[in-house]
């Protein structure tokens, strides 16, 4: 992954795209690497903020990335580490900021998560693995595909724990509309709790291994 | 320069300080109003969805200035010592800036405080808003509690937290636990003050005469129960005196 880039590559050449699809794919940064997870199963109770969620990170890691890859050759090596932390969290207080200013309500719902971006692992590793030894452009690459592929994880999780939790998409009833509750069926509080994203995340984990046995090493 | 040296990382870090500083301030201060007025729209927002009036962040003020009347501020004696009508305020403070924490703050230390306290009126019909501040489980819960002109039953209550668990605690500010408080009362027949009582397995476990001063509380979320029942009964009690001097 953190091969040295060619110079003068096309910006979309086989390599830069393949940072994007793996990491959605087969490096998903949830189902494979197994990161970011405590931020998973906590906003995922409701679509919006998982929505939300997955902008924040996609705002934080693509622009952090950039940054720390043209930092990369002036940052001195011993405190590379508390360089990484300063524009983390200097990225993550102006998304919590802007929030609280524009989306005041889904900032409420994500309260604390938003600033525990700061310590998502995702963020970190892709700094110090990728950004630290790559150009721009790929790091960038980089962060919007690890984003996506978080995203992607979270919002799916999210879209099953809204629907069967509270029989909503997006705070749109369509349990009512289609008449389920009129035969019987009752919102599963279960799916709203901590423990079932735990269990939709490994059901997916376990979808995709069954879909790609070169994921499986031992 | 050698940028393993200690000069190096010693004004490396000095600039990226100042200048992610300088970012941060500057964001920070440009948005600072449209977050104070949103905290102010949800707190208006707040007292009025305790007598069922439906607001937006848009039009939260609007909606303030035609139904709320009145905002007074009461003392621990009972006597009004701010008046806010019309946008004029006579008196001390204007109840909507009172601080809620620092003047329970003031009353654990045997000091002099103030309690804010709002005057609705919609089709003729007056109601009292009163603001309510407490601890929950993980922090601090807060709401509004709107009582008729009798001073006594309950139209709405409007809970919420800052950090309660899901599917628990938080259930506290779900219309499902916040219905149950219309039409309860807070004084007894005899006129002594009673609160309404978030009663562990439900409200009807209790004898008769006092079914009508408690709800069932939250499964699962005792401790967040507890938290509003002593919120509920530390808040309205600074009332009292007030309520008594109007009877």
């Amino acid at each position: 992954m953190s091969d040295q880039v060619q110079e003068k590559e096309s910006l979309f050449s086989a390599k830069n795209r393949k940072l994007i699809s793996n990491a959605i794919g087969k490096d998903n940064p949830i189902t494979v690497q197994v990161l970011g997870i405590c931020s998973a199963l906590a906003v995922t109770a409701k679509l919006e903020p998982a929505i939300v969620m997955s902008i924040s990170v996609l705002f934080v890691l693509g622009i952090g990335n950039v940054v720390i890859s043209l930092l990369r050759n002036t940052i001195p090596q011993r405190i590379r580490i508390i360089v990484q932390l300063v524009v983390i969290a200097a990225l993550v207080i102006l998304v919590d900021q802007v929030l609280k200013a524009f989306a005041y309500e889904v900032s409420k719902q994500l309260s604390v998560f938003v600033g525990l971006i700061i310590t998502n692992c995702i963020i970190m590793g892709r700094f110090e693995a990728f950004s630290m030894a790559n150009k721009p452009w790929p790091s960038f690459l980089d962060g919007v595909g690890n984003s996506i592929g978080y995203g992607l994880i979270l919002i799916i999780i999210a879209f099953f724990r809204e629907l069967f939790g509270s029989g909503t998409i997006l705070g749109w009833n369509v349990f009512e509309t289609i008449g389920l509750y009129d035969i019987g069926y009752v919102n599963n509080g279960l799916m709203i709790l901590p423990p079932m994203a735990l269990i939709a995340t490994g059901i997916i984990i376990w979808v995709q291994r069954s879909r790609n046995p070169e994921l499986i090493k031992d | 320069m050698n940028s393993n040296s200690n000069s190096y990382i010693f004004i490396y870090s000095v600039v990226m300080v100042v200048i992610v500083a300088a970012i941060l301030s500057t964001a920070a201060t440009l948005l600072k109003p449209m977050q104070q007025q949103n905290i102010k729209n949800e707190k208006m927002s707040s007292i009025l969805a305790s007598v069922n009036i439906e607001s937006t962040p848009e039009n939260a003020e609007e909606l303030y200035s035609k139904y709320v009347t009145q905002e007074l501020v009461v003392d621990a004696k009972g006597e009004i010592v701010g008046t806010f009508e019309n946008g004029k305020l006579s008196g001390d403070a204007r109840a909507f800036d009172v601080n809620i924490k620092a003047e329970q703050f003031k009353q654990s230390q045997g000091e002099a405080f103030i309690s804010p306290l709002y005057v609705l009126k919609n089709q003729g019909k007056t109601f009292y808003v009163i603001p309510m501040l407490g601890k929950g489980l993980w922090g601090p819960v807060w709401g509004n509690i709107a009582l008729e002109d009798d001073f006594n039953t309950v139209v709405g209550v409007i809970f919420d937290h800052k950090g309660e668990t899901p599917g628990l605690g938080a259930e506290i500010s779900t219309p499902i636990f916040e219905s149950q408080f219309v039409g309860k009362s807070i004084f007894n027949k005899s006129g002594e003050f009673v609160s309404v009582t978030i009663q562990k397995g439900g409200a009807q476990t209790l004898p008769a005469n006092m079914q009508n001063h408690a709800v069932d509380a939250i499964s699962g979320g005792t401790i967040t129960s507890v938290g509003v029942d002593d919120m509920m009964k530390d808040c309205l009690k600074n009332y009292v005196p007030y309520i008594k001097n109007q009877k």
